[in-house]
């Protein structure tokens, strides 16, 4: 068998082994109330975009038993690209210097006009000049042929640092071409969201992490060791299919009705405990590791990768003296009445916010968690999560058992 | 830049955003919406009803093709312009019996390929028994209009006319793979064509055709326990769906894992980050079937040909929640499948 369909039949379309699954986790669920003496109430965080995507996708959260929450974290980068560098990078398109974007962050919307520009989108439409690319490798081809001055804007968490670096390191960028780093690394925001929600007491508590597949395979699991560690609970990397979502919420069930708060790995296909040692050497290589703003949330201590001087040739912010914005500049950065940052933080469902699917729509995003597929507005409006999936699937008694 | 005021791609996909522009900008201002007795602008449906006075009604049905490439595999826009028409025709009941044709052609088109797909156009027209009777042909200066766009209108007489209202307890049903013409078209437009190696191969292709065979003993044996009929062409299977909830205040709970969707279909819509579900299909329709009698149609829809006919979900009767469909996923979760909305594919039909 192709092993591609044999991962879809084992992870994706497998009903039976979902259903036993739902009700596996049902039990742990009941077995932790008799442990803790109440009905138990919990959250369990999914910090990756593309995690909320199953999730809603496959409508993972009418099979949860009741008590059971799946709340999303900060997992979206083009979510948490602060207005400020995105504004900065227009400028660069009005100035005749190119600038390569990925797709989503073409559209994502700033909160000040930069030549009555709100987006690149919109600053192309106006003369900037703006290019969308796929990769670091399509700007480099494209920069190669065209050799006038360009910027590639590098959004995105661990998944993308090694191409960025292996860009630099090889030698790869042509003259022409400098990179604008906003990489952000993951660790830094769950430790964030976690403390933040701690303090939220009236809800019910975050007691499990789900923690990003794609991350972890550079990183590699032990990323996650301290956020185990420090907030006591499981942290399980999973997979992206539906069955390995579910898989790991059953584990951490099973961790906390053991009493152990330990990262396991779920994704065993992919993920090792100690990761790409290669990738990370290449990382460390080209770049620091800096305090950085997150959109909408501030600055998070060494949460940023800077390029490191010695390849300051290719760092779009040295070649065009970019400032970088100071920890008392920074202010809220999401537009006027937008949630995104408390939904990025897990402190809201997009259902909350007055704009989702009001002014805030896929087609027209207002906020940005409305612009990437991975931003968890994007997802729920694309899957219908309206709030009133598991309301529905229950009055119609689709679930029954 | 304030872009509401100008029209969009996204007002012409078959979405939310065309059916609010088309509700405000015509039907709500048209003042006579209908014959007597009969089915008009006002109704969601593939074409319009007129009585004849002998029990029997005039179905009529018109479209503007204007898909890019007018050529792909399985197919070109002459083919779709014929294929399309009769299928509204069929999917209100109706005997397609002929056809009036208008095309539009841009300066400088090879006369050649306008040769084919008027070729294309004919033959689909006379293997169906289709009359053409009528019609209009001008030429655009270079520029004014992209290559070709033609529009037909196909007329039919209906004994059992269907009005789309599926009824609670219904079985919904599908003729086969859904998709397939819209994920080619995709495929095209992104520029991928040739380097997909199941167009190639013709492993993947347009279904675009018409849908005579089916339809027609299909209605003649079991019209009175059709209660809807759609092929879902822009908007795909989830905008009829999304249309047939809406329209009955019904919710339509629909399985994912037992809708025809080819392996192809599948693949390259996920890599496009596409849901097949919303893809348009050219040779396919939907149905909403007395549950009493759905075994029975799906049967009789195989035994005529078509062999991936099923049932794959219901119409079901809710107090609170009205206008939605559900989907069950592949491990059993439920979602709300969205109406369609943007501007998926421009140009599909």
């Amino acid at each position: 068998m192709d092993p591609r369909l044999l991962v879809e039949a084992v992870f994706r379309e497998n009903p039976q082994l979902a259903l036993q699954l739902r009700s596996y986790i049902a039990k742990l669920l009941e077995k932790l109330g008799e442990k803790w003496g109440s009905r138990a109430r919990l959250k369990i965080m999914d910090f990756c975009g593309t995690h909320e995507w199953t999730i809603t996708h496959y409508g993972l959260r009418t099979l949860m038993p009741k008590g059971l929450e799946l709340v999303a974290g900060p997992g979206c980068p083009v979510c948490v690209t602060p207005s400020w560098e995105l504004e900065e990078a227009m400028k660069l398109s009005f100035k005749g210097v190119t600038v390569y974007t990925y797709g989503d962050s073409y559209r994502l919307r700033t909160v000040s006009p930069v030549n009555g520009a709100y987006s690149l989108a919109e600053a192309r439409a106006l003369g900037g000049s703006v290019k969308v690319v796929t990769s670091i490798y399509d700007a480099i081809a494209d920069a190669r042929k065209y050799g006038k001055e360009a910027v590639f804007l590098g959004i995105g968490f661990e998944t993308v640092a090694p191409g960025y670096a292996h860009a630099l390191l090889a030698g790869l960028m042509p003259e022409n071409l400098s990179l604008m780093s906003l990489v952000r690394l993951t660790p830094p925001a769950m430790f964030y969201s976690l403390s933040i929600l701690r303090e939220k007491p009236p809800e019910p508590p975050v007691m499990g992490v789900i923690a990003p597949g794609h991350v972890s395979t550079i990183t590699g699991a032990k990323a996650w060791v301290p956020v185990a560690e420090a907030f006591e609970i499981p942290v399980v990397v999973a997979g992206f299919e539906p069955i390995d979502v579910m898989m790991a919420v059953a584990l951490i069930l099973r961790q906390l009705l053991q009493g152990r708060a330990e990262v396991e790995i779920e994704y065993k296909r992919a993920v090792s405990f100690d990761g790409d040692l290669r990738a990370q050497a290449a990382i460390h290589k080209a770049f620091e590791v800096s305090d950085a703003a997150w959109r909408g949330i501030g600055f998070l201590p060494r949460s940023g990768l800077r390029v490191r001087e010695k390849y300051s040739e290719h760092d779009a912010r040295t070649r065009y003296g970019i400032r970088e914005m100071r920890v008392e500049e920074w202010k809220k950065d999401t537009p006027p009445g937008c949630k995104c940052a408390e939904v990025v933080l897990g402190k809201a469902k997009p259902t909350d916010c007055p704009l989702f699917l009001r002014k805030c729509t896929p087609s027209t995003p207002y906020g940005p968690c409305m612009v990437s597929m991975e931003g968890t507005c994007a997802i729920w409006a694309r899957f219908g999560e309206g709030g009133v999936t598991e309301d529905m699937v229950r009055e119609l008694g689709l679930l029954e058992g | 830049m304030d872009r509401d005021k100008f029209v969009k791609l996204a007002h012409g996909s078959g979405g939310v955003e065309m059916h609010k522009l088309i509700e405000s900008l015509i039907i709500s201002r048209v003042e006579k919406k209908k014959v007597e007795g009969g089915l008009g602008i006002d109704y969601p449906d593939d074409g319009a009803l007129i009585p004849m006075g002998n029990g029997e009604f005039l179905v009529i049905s018109t479209d503007t093709y204007t898909v890019s490439p007018p050529f792909f595999p399985g197919g070109n826009i002459g083919t779709l312009a014929a294929a399309g028409s009769i299928n509204d025709v069929l999917m209100m009941g109706g005997v397609p019996l002929a056809a009036l044709d208008a095309i539009v052609v841009e300066e400088g088109f090879p006369i050649e390929d306008l040769s084919r797909i008027v070729d294309s156009m004919l033959f689909v027209f006379r293997e169906e028994g289709v009359a053409v009777i009528g019609g209009d042909f001008k030429v655009m200066p270079k520029g004014s209009v992209d290559k070709v766009i033609i529009n037909t209108t196909v007329l039919g007489i209906a004994r059992k006319p269907i009005v789309d209202v599926p009824r609670e307890g219904d079985k919904v049903i599908v003729s086969g793979h859904v998709g397939d013409h819209g994920a080619v078209i995709l495929l095209l437009q992104m520029g991928v064509g040739e380097r997909v190696e199941e167009l190639e191969k013709g492993l993947l292709k347009s279904d675009a055709r018409p849908l005579t065979r089916l339809m027609v003993p299909l209605v003649e044996k079991y019209g009175d326990h059709i209660r809807a009929a759609r092929d879902p062409t822009r908007g795909g299977l989830a905008g009829v769906l999304n249309e047939w909830a809406k329209a009955a205040g019904k919710v339509i709970v629909v399985d994912e894992g037992k809708i025809p969707i080819r392996r192809p279909v599948k693949d390259y819509a996920e890599m496009l980050g596409v849901d097949p579900l919303y893809l348009a299909s050219e040779g396919a329709a939907v149905l909403s079937v007395d549950a009493a009698a759905a075994e029975e149609v799906v049967e009789y829809m195989r035994g005529l040909g078509f062999e991936d006919a099923r049932i794959i979900g219901e119409v079901r009767g809710s107090e609170r929640y009205k206008g939605y469909v559900l989907l069950r996923s592949t491990v059993g979760g439920y979602r709300v499948l969205e109406p369609p909305t943007g501007d998926l594919v421009p140009r599909i039909c």
